[in-house]
């Protein structure tokens, strides 16, 4: 682990302060974005073509960002390939490319200890029984990892005495769900799922079976697309009564992060605030010119992290949009920024004599 | 069969043909003209104002006159099945003339696309064709979903086929059964270039280049630079650097107010930047004013020059030092040459001596789009009517 990782690990994940955080990125998004272009030839030969200036030790602002879509495209490592120890590859919908994401053993590593340390944050360090919204299904194919299937293995290591909600035919095991409920009475449970499938298959499978489950002390923490759940117009709150209802008294957080950047997640607080960590950080970009916008100004997510070493995912620009709410001042607490997403930026609609043109 | 959407027309259709020109539809096309430069609506539209110019009096009439300098005598074909390319709003009504004017009745296929355009257009024709009987009979528009079968169905009665749009849907239409008589007329994917002269851009003054920006804009950004005849390739003759900035920055500052850049395009043409530097190796120095005009200088040209593909906005440039270096690299792809400071019939000779397989059209900077009744190296009324010889 880097110094700077070091570093970061003996403080509380969201302690950092606005100038404290610009110039440590200043460094040590300098450092990574020259480990790169050292290590990386496709990366160099990106820096070289917009004519960055290596040499320069720039905000982080001013660094390349490289598009997520080009992890699709290309294997992008910076690592020799002999060093690499998984391949995480990206949730992606049929017939579509897939990210593939190189990790060597230190990032390996450094994912699983960052994401303790955020999540430890909100659920302290113990090992809580782990009830997973999902299928045992999504682990197998463990030659190439996808990132569902990894979202689960990251999360077991936070549990004990692990079930699984949904059997290999995504239906709830409603019994199972129950024993596991009735075993962990007067604990504090900890849940993981997918936004959606949640939704769908717990939700939605316990409003039709007419159910309910009794969880007295609960926390869920649920990653993944809300563009299904837009499109059938449920937003945060409605999302966060139905679990309630169907489930009992949990804590929801939604978070964020792509297979991109594993490990350094943003988790929404209680006041439904997304939040960088001290191991990462977002800027909102304008997409006429990629200039950075304001505060409370809508535009292209870019996300920084301090982790990837062994591939160039330092600086991303994915295609989503975003704010910034605000920095250091959210209500509960926590330091740096925090921001709410608004989904994926609409595919380009062009004009053009040859009808078979298709966006990706 | 329930899918068709009749925009205009019905059922049935008329299949006599009428002499090329015919005087009924010479008129109609100029109360069509008419019709839409009065309509306030269509006059929101360019594009449908450049076809209601394109179809008046004057430039019909002649049409006419040149192509009764002809020494044989035509009729048209019967009847034509036209598919118009679906992400173009208004080729559909320069397709529907060009049957017409060369004596055929036509079923034409609209994009299936709500184009606030197709409406307008096909609201005039419809009040037109009350009072043009003969046309009204060879007039029919439908609208409906991929589907093999109806444009099969559509092509057993036809006579000639045109057929517009990418090469997998000029390839899938030509898989759907036609009478054995029936001949295609097809309009494939093709690649177009700009010749520029950089001493005749340094010597424009500030009018002069703005006007070329504005007629380079009209060439490639108003159709997303993804017609055909978008120019991708800019080839300098004689130009310095500074030269080539001052064009640059001309296009984007002309750019700049006029085109709605969508986010998702910003993001496309980064990542296509990213690629292309990954891909060619070597990229040096990209041009980038805003995401608005990106432009990659190339050191060589590669073996298929249509690999060189942007939209929106993304230009790739190279020096020429002489139009020998064009022999190799234009194949039959290549459609148009725009251009600005050269002698364009010295460049055509050049060429048909050089025999190239491709190029159809040399035509300055600002007229890459203008479509007209000779395409893609056809005098489509010609292809679409016949002769009758008498010996």
């Amino acid at each position: 682990m880097s110094e700077i990782l070091e570093r970061l690990c003996k403080i509380s994940p969201y302690e950092l302060n606005k100038a404290e955080k610009e110039k440590i990125y200043k460094e040590a998004s300098s450092d990574l974005t020259r480990h790169h272009y050292q290590s990386c030839p496709e990366y160099r030969e990106i820096l070289d073509a917009i004519g960055y200036d290596i040499n320069a030790y720039q905000e982080v602002e001013k660094q390349p960002m490289i598009p997520v879509r080009l992890f699709k495209e290309y294997d992008l490592l910076s690592v020799p390939r002999d060093n690499i120890v998984k391949i995480m590859t990206s949730s992606g919908t049929s017939g579509q490319k897939v990210s593939k994401i190189f990790l060597d053993k230190e990032n390996t590593k450094n994912q699983t200890r960052i994401l303790a340390e955020i999540l430890s944050s909100y659920i302290g360090k113990q090992r809580l029984p782990l009830l997973i919204l999902d299928t045992k299904l999504a682990l197998q194919d463990r030659s190439m990892f996808s990132a569902r299937g990894a979202g689960i293995v990251g999360f077991s290591t936070f549990g004990r005495d692990i079930v699984y909600a949904l059997d290999e035919n995504m239906n709830i095991d409603i019994p199972s769900v129950q024993a596991f409920v009735g075993k962990h009475q007067k604990e504090r449970v900890l849940m993981f799922g997918y936004t959606y499938m949640i939704w769908q298959y717990v939700v939605g499978a316990l409003r039709k079976a007419g159910e309910q489950i009794h969880i007295e002390n609960g926390v869920l923490f649920h990653i993944g697309g809300w563009k299904k759940l837009k499109e059938q117009a449920v937003d945060t709150i409605s999302y966060n009564k139905a679990i309630q209802e169907v489930l009992g008294n949990i804590k929801v957080h939604n978070y964020y992060g792509m297979a991109e950047q594993l490990g350094s997640v943003f988790v929404e607080c209680e006041y439904g605030h997304m939040h960088c960590s001290n191991f990462s950080d977002i800027m909102i970009r304008r997409p006429e010119d990629f200039s950075v916008a304001e505060m409370r100004e809508r535009g292209l997510i870019e996300l920084v992290s301090l982790l990837p070493t062994s591939y160039p995912g330092h600086i991303l620009l994915t295609e989503d949009e975003g704010e910034i709410l605000g920095q250091d001042d959210c209500p509960c607490g926590r330091k740096g920024k925090y921001f709410k997403i608004h989904g994926r930026i609409k595919g380009a609609e062009i004009r053009g004599c040859s009808d078979t043109y298709e966006r990706h | 069969m329930n899918d068709i959407e009749y925009l205009v027309g019905s059922g049935t259709i008329s299949v006599q043909p009428l002499e090329p020109y015919s005087e009924e539809v010479c008129a109609f096309a100029a109360a069509l003209s008419d019709a839409l430069l009065r309509d306030s609506e269509a006059r929101r539209y360019p594009d449908v104002m450049t076809f209601a110019f394109w179809c008046r009096k004057g430039n019909i009439a002649a049409k006419k006159a040149k192509w009764e300098k002809k020494k044989e005598k035509r009729l048209g074909r019967g009847l034509a099945f036209q598919i118009a390319p679906s992400n173009v709003p208004v080729s559909f009504a320069f397709t529907y003339m060009f049957a017409l004017l060369s004596g055929n009745a036509t079923i034409v296929r609209a994009p299936s696309k709500e184009y606030p355009q197709i409406a307008i257009i096909c609201g005039e024709v419809n009040k037109l064709l009350e009072h043009y009987p003969e046309i009204k009979k060879r007039t029919m528009f439908v609208k409906y979903p991929a589907n093999n079968e109806i444009t099969e169905k559509f092509s057993m009665n036809a006579d000639v086929r045109v057929i517009w749009g990418g090469d997998d849907t000029v390839t899938n239409i030509r898989r759907c059964a036609s009478r054995p008589k029936c001949f295609d007329l097809v309009f494939a994917d093709r690649y177009s270039i700009c010749i520029l002269d950089g001493r005749a851009v340094e010597q424009a003054d500030e009018d002069k280049l703005k006007k070329l920006a504005e007629n380079f804009y009209n060439d490639t950004y108003l159709m997303d630079q993804n017609a055909c005849s978008s120019p991708q390739l800019i080839l300098w003759k004689n130009a310095s650097e500074e030269v080539k900035i001052r064009f640059w920055k001309a296009v984007f500052d002309f750019a700049k107010p006029k085109y709605y850049l969508q986010a998702a395009s910003c993001v496309d043409k980064y990542t296509k930047l990213c690629q292309d530097a990954v891909d060619m190796r070597g990229l040096k120095n990209v041009v980038r004013f805003e995401n608005l005009v990106y432009v990659l200088t190339l050191d060589r040209l590669p073996q298929d020059i249509t690999s060189l593909r942007g939209d929106c906005g993304y230009f790739y440039e190279y020096d020429l030092n002489g139009y020998e270096e064009l022999i190799n690299v234009i194949t039959e792809k290549v459609q148009t040459i725009t251009y600005f400071g050269i002698h364009p019939e010295k460049l055509r000779d050049f060429l048909i001596q050089s025999h190239v397989r491709g190029i159809d059209r040399i035509v300055p900077v600002g007229k890459a789009l203008d479509m007209d009744v000779i395409w893609d190296g056809y005098d489509i009324v010609e292809m679409m009517s016949r002769i009758i010889e008498v010996k």
